[in-house]
């Protein structure tokens, strides 16, 4: 009995110095690090204990608007990009001939650089001295003036993050939503059929409820995951996101660590558990809502 | 209503995609169905039965022939409008309503001039309710619900918008033994209490003789007989419907008929009917008209002098009856299986039992069309 | 309830018109559903196919186009050329190359040696740790990504590949998913492995690897798309293009790559980026689309 013992814990070894090397330890650390004020990597000393550099990093503009850019993305895509795979996914599910194909090109943008297409993007919606640029030819075309989408004014800029942002995210959410749909049992909507249910009454009465737990994944997931939105950024607007004022949460926690504003781990840290706070919060708060909401 | 069916088929493309040539799932299906009846389609899994009662349903198209509610040709009208209830195999209740909102969702579709209030909604509600008997169920979810239970929510909720047609999907098939038994007296009182002509699917021929006024047998989309359960069993058409019909099952032999006997082995069993032996100039008339001969388990009567012998197996003896397993060389199948009231039963005992067997309890078929002789 | 039923029966004529409105209304559905699907397959291809188009055409044509060409008549392969001299696009595919597989290689070793001692083994306080290790999942990665890099460039691993690689090892959702599919094997084929004399690590690479193989496939395929779209982390850790990945080559590319607005070059360099993947996705389709929906997170 000895000998199994201590085999078992053989196989788990490798697994947790990893984890506890990479992911315990560091979460200690980065608690301890936000108390420590004034801590410097040359001298690896701090100057005392406290709450300065929470309240520097509340009080600091560029944290305000991470924070505000933040908000406006995850208000604004999440419930975009959830209605509409929910269009998307019905859409599919009602055609049988080319759906495979649909599919298939809707699911494109999950296996793709975000880095890189990002670049397309920018491409797409940049204005140069040599032209205006794709997206504002379309503009032109319905009487529109050009807008600089990259340099340009802030709702500009806002507007496309958000709509890259949900090109971004669509693809996973359409494949769980047609994977939802597809699990409604056939009976009941040939059920709903012969009674002479009308479209909509199926859908709000039928497959809404029955799909429901799967939206509120979806929407928790889809919290989250815009809470933690950064990659998509640099992607359009370089790394240097805080003059482009476009940064975000986690894009303050890096430029706070590494880069021309970097070196104060301090201060990242103390984002970074606030950046937790608020996501814990959402995500309770989404938990006890889905909980009132879904009834089976 | 009355429902007739002319020239119905149904042909899928193959699944395998190969397979170039399309499944027929219902081949030129012709019957009419009578005002008021309880009509039980019959047939082993994949016979086309549940595509039947979904063509006639409307959620599937025929690819070709008629179907007349009445004297109106509904082929091409979509389910809603057919004015059809339909019960799923596995009910279909929506799990997230009550039973009450359940049984009230049809109403709720209803739209104009039929459009109700919601105490008419409850209303009608309970009173189909009331006619499966669970109206004190009312608040529960289905899945706080028994198989039966739920099963007579599905029928409350097809019938509460008052079809004139009410289809049942193999009703009984998830229910266990004893609830079966229950449930299908239930059905042939509902059905009769609201005198709606009721078409259901199964498998279970038991099921089928027991209840309904009409049976229809069905085997590879074809209908291959269609009468009163007792017509059915007493005069089946065909090799197949004799031995689907009845449990235990026909005990078929190969034999032969010959000079107006009908012969197992070397043995004469009985005259044969008129009409039953070869055409004269049948070059096999010499050793007599090839047949099967299909004999009932109750058909046998034990008889020390009787013309069949056969190698005993074993008795069985199960209390009102006996059953005489045996064997016998021209035999279709591993063992014959003989019901005997147990106070006929003479004395039996091995290795041979002589029977005689009762001539309306005995069904030619010939050898190679397998139709009744 | 009535003998009779209560609708009235219709007549003929209202069945004819039943028909004809149902078998309009179903076109009707048919052709928005399609333009709708039509249209939103345009607004997903339409970037891949500006990229590819834009890859193809001269610099100079480009830069001419005051008003962007949906065509070229002239393709080009010069930007190619261009995207592998003028920056280290080739040593940027290797590294990444290199990193995804050593990552992935590494961490499916890991993860399955834990699975199978969450799921086989027996000994004390393993509820304890498993209840840990699903805590863990809850952490996100921004939050342990400050000391890690503090921790990589005290090991003076900062532009290596170890330090690349160390800290994605392990990932305890995997571990997690692997571990449900160990258990779904049936135990007795673990007592009769025992019976038999099979140690418990043969069992595992002989009889738990091959049958749990569509599960671990889909974790590679999930993690090699991680891999090679992973950003951050090379950012942090690496400033020397040698060790650059291709998400910081491209980043490097945008912003002082072929000299000034060659978009055509830096076109075709995001067109190099993303066939593997693509190919990858069009090989394994099922596949992929399958795991991502039974594991992945994105979005």
């Amino acid at each position: 009995m000895k000998q199994k013992n201590y085999k078992g814990w053989l196989y788990l070894l490798p697994a947790i110095i990893f984890l506890g090397v990479f992911m315990v330890y560091p979460l200690i650390d980065v608690i301890i690090y936000s108390f420590e004020e004034g801590y410097s990597f040359v001298t690896q000393k701090s100057t005392g204990t406290g709450l300065y550099n929470f309240q520097y990093v509340l009080h600091d503009t560029y944290f305000v608007q991470a924070l505000r850019n933040t908000f406006i993305i995850v208000i604004i895509t999440v419930p975009v990009s959830t209605g509409l795979a929910l269009l998307i996914s019905l859409a599919l599910s009602s055609i049988k001939p080319l759906r495979n194909a649909f599919q298939t090109i809707y699911f494109l943008p999950y296996v793709t650089n975000t880095l890189a297409v990002g670049l397309v993007f920018m491409v797409l919606f940049k204005k140069t001295e040599y032209t205006d640029g794709m997206v504002n030819l379309l503009i032109h075309l319905f009487g529109g003036s050009s807008v600089d989408f990259i340099d340009g004014p802030y709702w500009a800029k806002m507007f496309v993050m958000c709509l890259y942002t949900v090109w971004i995210v669509l693809p996973f959410k359409i494949l769980i939503l047609t994977s939802a749909l597809a699990s409604v049992k056939e009976d009941y909507y040939k059920a709903a059929r012969v009674d002479g249910t009308r479209p909509s009454r199926i859908f709000y009465k039928i497959t809404l409820p029955m799909i429901s737990p799967m939206i509120f994944y979806l929407v928790i997931t889809g919290f989250i995951g815009a809470f933690k939105a950064y990659s998509d950024e640099v992607a359009l607007f370089g790394t240097d996101l805080n003059s482009a004022g476009m940064n975000t949460m986690v894009g303050y926690v890096y430029d706070m660590l590494y880069g021309n504003s970097g070196g104060y781990p301090s201060f990242a840290s103390a984002a970074a558990l606030i950046l937790f706070a608020v996501v814990f919060t959402i995500t309770c708060i989404n938990l006890m809502v889905s909980k009132n909401k879904i009834h089976y | 209503m009355k429902i007739t069916l002319e020239h119905l088929t149904k042909r899928f493309p193959n699944r395998n995609k190969k397979i170039k040539e399309d499944v027929i799932a219902a081949s030129d299906l012709t019957f009419e169905i009578p005002d008021g009846k309880l009509i039980g389609l019959l047939g082993p899994s994949g016979c086309g039965k549940s595509t039947t009662l979904n063509l006639i349903s409307g959620l599937e198209t025929p690819t070709e022939g008629r179907i007349y509610f009445g004297d109106n040709d509904v082929t091409d009208v979509p389910p809603e409008n057919r004015g059809v209830g339909l019960v799923f195999q596995n009910y279909a209740l929506y799990p997230h309503l009550t039973v009450e909102d359940n049984i009230a969702f049809p109403l709720g579709n209803l739209r104009g001039k039929d459009k109700l209030t919601k105490e008419q909604m409850h209303e009608r509600a309970l009173e189909a309710a009331k006619l499966v008997q669970i109206d004190t169920l009312m608040e529960r979810k289905p899945n706080e619900l028994s198989g039966g239970q739920q099963q007579r929510v599905a029928i409350a909720r097809a019938l509460v918008k008052m079809p004139s047609v009410l289809l049942l999907d193999e009703p009984l098939s998830n229910l266990d033994a004893r609830l079966r038994l229950q449930t299908r007296e239930e059905l042939s009182r509902i059905q009769h209490e609201t005198g709606i002509t009721t078409i259901f699917v199964t498998h279970d021929q038991e099921e089928a003789m027991s209840i309904s006024d009409m049976i229809v047998v069905m085997k590879e989309g074809v209908i291959h007989q269609i009468g009163k359960p007792q017509e059915v069993y007493d005069h089946p058409d065909n090799l197949f419907v004799a031995k689907f019909l009845g449990t235990p099952p026909i005990n078929v032999f190969e034999g032969s008929v010959k000079d107006g006997k009908v012969y197992i082995g070397d043995e004469a069993i009985l005259d044969a009917p008129e009409g039953a032996s070869a055409p004269a100039d049948n070059a096999s008339a010499a050793s007599g008209r090839k047949v099967y001969v299909g004999i009932r388990p109750e058909g046998f009567i034990p008889d020390k002098n009787g013309p069949l012998s056969v190698t005993l197996n074993k008795i069985e003896v199960m209390g009102r009856d006996t059953s005489i397993v045996a064997e016998h060389p021209a035999f279709i199948g591993t063992t014959i299986r003989s019901i005997i009231p147990s106070e006929d039963l003479t004395d039996v005992s091995g290795p041979t039992v002589r029977f005689r067997v009762k001539p309306g309890k005995v069904h030619l078929f010939d050898r190679e069309t397998e139709k009744t002789i | 309830m009535d003998k009779q039923t209560i609708i009235t029966s219709p007549t003929a004529q209202d069945y004819r018109r039943m028909e004809i409105i149902a078998q309009r209304r179903r076109i009707i559905k048919n052709v928005l559903l399609y333009t709708f699907l039509v249209l939103c397959a345009l607004a997903v291809l339409f970037p891949f196919y500006w990229m590819i188009l834009t890859s193809f055409k001269t610099q100079g044509a480009y830069n001419a186009e005051e008003i962007p060409k949906f065509y070229t008549l002239a393709p080009t392969l010069q930007n190619y050329k261009v995207a592998f001299t003028a920056v280290p696009l080739a040593r940027y595919f290797l590294n990444t190359l290199v990193f995804t597989l050593i990552t992935t290689a590494a961490m499916m070793v890991v993860i399955v040696l834990a699975a199978f001692g969450f799921a086989r083994m027996n000994f004390p306080g393993k509820n304890l740790v498993f209840s840990l290790f699903l805590s863990l999942m809850m952490i996100p990665n921004e939050l342990v990504i400050i000391t890690n890099y503090v921790t990589i460039t005290s090991w003076n691993m900062r532009n290596t590949f170890a330090g690349l690689i160390l800290p994605s090892i392990t990932s305890v959702f995997y571990i997690y998913l692997l571990k449900e599919n160990f258990e779904q094997i049936p135990e007795e084929l673990y007592k009769a492995a025992k019976v038999d004399g099979t140690s418990d690590f043969k069992y595992l690479l002989r009889v738990m690897v091959p049958i749990s193989k569509p599960t671990l496939v889909t974790i590679t395929i999930l993690k090699v798309i991680e891999c090679w779209n992973s950003y951050v982390w090379p950012r942090l850790i690496t400033d020397d293009k040698n060790y650059y990945l291709v998400s910081n080559g491209i980043q490097e590319i945008r912003q002082n790559g072929f000299g000034r607005d060659n978009i055509p070059a830096m076109m075709a360099a995001v067109v190099v980026i993303s066939v593997p993947l693509v190919i990858l996705f069009l090989v394994f389709r099922n596949k992929i689309m399958e795991g991502v929906s039974r594991g992945g997170t994105k979005g």
